[in-house]
């Protein structure tokens, strides 16, 4: 018996997610103790599996197989449940983002197991039971699932468990799995990432802004603020619907829904189908000149008063900050 | 082209979310029911792909007959035929067992759901249905093109965007840029009435997976303002008291 976590990569570089990940596996293999087994797939160097060791996993199974160096969803989920039957892993835990949300029903179905999607908790094992927790009704809630089938799939969410270090050296074996020609029918024709930048769903900190920034050409102030925040932007849906900002920046009930420790909304007015994206951010700093807009209700801290006025000064304090 | 599009019914997104029978079980009491709003974009897409008489649609919903109003509704949208599994719904395996069974034998070149309900928010019956069939499938797609026999998506990964071309049958799950959501005029309205609904029985497939409890998350303190002329305050308190930067 062993727990399987999948880890992500980015261009060969594993995410900050995948490493969540695998400390959220630790800990439950430490619960129940049973040894944890992380799983790459694609093109990754040495040094980036190595990096696994740092959260105290000792076992890497590199899957490094020419047709999977592209993401394909069912071959990938193949793969994983082809190596968590060699293990005989009774959970694989993997990360909830946007290709995790099509890998883990599908990994679920092929191992029969029971699966706990949008974990946001680590689970609470009553033998074969598991409770965990999970946001619901786009924020409005807290739901506990449980899950009580032999094997169990967790998909976590990004940003809700902390990767703690726990380093020790790392052993790697490859695997050479048995892809079937019709798992491969998928073809990845282009692939455009902004890898400078620090993608939304991943991020610590987040600047977004909405309707009161008047048009786009005054997001040049807001990309600052975030640039020495170490920060991703977002904006409200009008203003990707606008044009003004792309639309992988739209947070919200029909957008991305974003769990930062820092959560910065300016000239936004907190329609509840924003604050369904937002509200599960630790910390929420609410800039508006309208003292009454409904997003100083569900504000940790607000200032009321121009964008234009207080963002720059904003930068400023922030960069006295650094620089300390 | 035979489009299958799965429709969800969910409360209202202005709805006050509240339970009952202690904490164990939602309360639908006063709650507005809506056709959940990404399943408005794979329908509109449907409506756009088979316009002209070119393909059929068929909306298929699992659920009671209380939910029927939000099937009318998608047949007012431009669905053809509507299919309604009698089962109050179980967990996203049981639903997406339903569905696969009947799509199975229907020969649909393309299902639509949209990338995950509001109420439960899973994105998982997608998945399920497709590896049920054992077909490709897209799990949030930002932008869909057939071309007869393959479907060209763009979807969100982290910090961009990536352009995968699968063969059809597929599942694909929509969000928003695909379609724009479409409202149903009086002649959609008037005919809807007269469109098939046709009520099959479920199959008995166990649940993996139940909620046993709800929270509301925990209030946030009241906000604390700061003075715009003092930003620096704010700077400081977000250091040594929220402890985020
Ligand atoms: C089904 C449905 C789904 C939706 N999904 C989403 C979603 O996912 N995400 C989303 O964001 N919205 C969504 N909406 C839209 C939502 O209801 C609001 O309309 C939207 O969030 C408002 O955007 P906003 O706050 O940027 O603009 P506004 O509501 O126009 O607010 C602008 C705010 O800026 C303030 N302001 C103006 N000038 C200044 C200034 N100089 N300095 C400081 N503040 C200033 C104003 O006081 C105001 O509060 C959805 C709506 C529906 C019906
Ligand atoms: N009861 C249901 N009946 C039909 N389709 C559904 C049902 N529940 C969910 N779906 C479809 O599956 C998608 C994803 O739902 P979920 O996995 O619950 O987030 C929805 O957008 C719908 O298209």
């Amino acid at each position: 018996m062993a727990i399987l976590v999948y880890i992500e990569n980015i261009a060969g570089a594993f995410k900050k997610s995948g490493y969540e990940a695998v400390s959220y596996a630790k800990a439950i293999g430490d619960a129940i103790g049973q040894p944890v087994s992380a799983l790459s797939i694609g093109k990754v160097g040495a040094a980036s599996l190595e990096s696994i060791g740092r959260y105290g996993v000792k076992k890497v199974i590199e899957v490094n197989t020419e047709q999977l160096h592209h993401f394909v969803n069912q071959a990938y989920a193949a793969v994983i449940a082809e190596v968590a039957k060699s293990i005989q892993a009774t959970t694989v835990v993997l990360s909830n983002s946007f290709s995790g949300k099509g890998l883990a029903p599908r990994i679920a179905a092929k191992l029969d197991a029971a699966l706990a999607d949008g974990a946001i908790t680590l689970p609470i094992i009553k033998g074969e039971v598991w409770e965990i927790k999970k946001s619901a009704f786009s924020g409005k809630a807290i739901a506990t699932q449980e899950i009580a089938a032999p094997v169990k799939v967790i998909a976590l969410t990004p940003n809700t468990f902390e990767a703690v270090e726990a380093p020790t050296m790392v052993e790697i074996e490859s695997f050479q799995p048995q892809v079937a020609a019709t798992d491969l029918s998928a073809v990845v024709k282009d692939i455009v990432q902004a890898t400078d930048k620090i993608p939304l769903p991943e991020a610590n900190i987040v600047v977004s802004a909405g309707r009161g920034l008047k048009g786009p050409e005054n997001w040049s102030m807001i990309e600052e603020l975030a640039d020495v925040l170490g920060a991703a932007t977002a904006c409200s849906k009008p203003v990707s619907d606008a044009g003004w900002r792309p639309h992988e920046e739209h947070v919200g009930q029909t957008g991305l829904a974003v769990s930062p420790n820092l959560y910065i909304a300016i000239g936004i007015s907190g329609a509840i189908q924003h604050l369904a994206g937002v509200n599960s951010s630790k910390t929420i700093v609410v800039i508006n000149n309208d003292p009454e807009a409904p997003f100083f209700k569900v504000a940790d801290y607000g200032i009321v008063g121009d964008a234009f006025d207080i963002v720059p000064r904003l930068i400023d304090a922030f960069k006295v900050y650094k620089n300390h | 082209m035979k489009i299958l599009v799965c429709i969800s019914n969910v409360p209202d997104t202005t709805s006050k979310i509240t339970f009952t029978d202690n904490n164990t079980a939602f309360n639908t009491a006063g709650i507005q029911y809506i056709i959940n709003p990404y399943d408005e974009i794979a329908l509109a897409k449907a409506v756009e792909l088979a316009g002209n008489g070119q393909g059929t649609i068929t909306v298929i919903h699992v659920g009671e007959a209380a939910s029927d109003p939000t099937i009318r509704k998608a047949l007012a949208i431009g669905a053809d035929n509507a299919v309604r599994i009698d089962a109050r719904p179980r967990d996203a395996w049981f639903v997406a067992n339903q569905i696969a069974s009947y799509a199975k034998t229907q020969g649909f070149a393309l299902i639509l759901t949209g990338r995950e309900s509001i109420d439960y928010n899973g994105s998982l019956v997608q998945g399920y249905i497709a590896e049920l069939l054992g077909i490709p499938s897209v799990s949030i797609a930002k932008k869909l093109d057939i071309d007869g026999t393959s479907a060209t998506v763009e979807r969100e990964i982290e910090g961009g965007k990536e352009v995968v071309q699968i063969p059809l049958p597929a599942v694909i799950g929509t969000a928003e840029g695909v379609a724009e959501p479409k409202i149903p005029n009086m002649r959609g309205i008037m005919g809807a009435r007269s469109k098939p609904l046709e009520v099959k029985e479920a199959l008995d497939v166990p649940a993996l997976s139940h909620i046993t409890r709800f929270d509301t998350p925990p209030p946030r303190g009241n906000v604390k303002l700061i003075d715009k002329d003092n930003v620096a305050q704010l700077v400081e308190l977000l250091h040594s008291e929220a402890k985020v930067i």
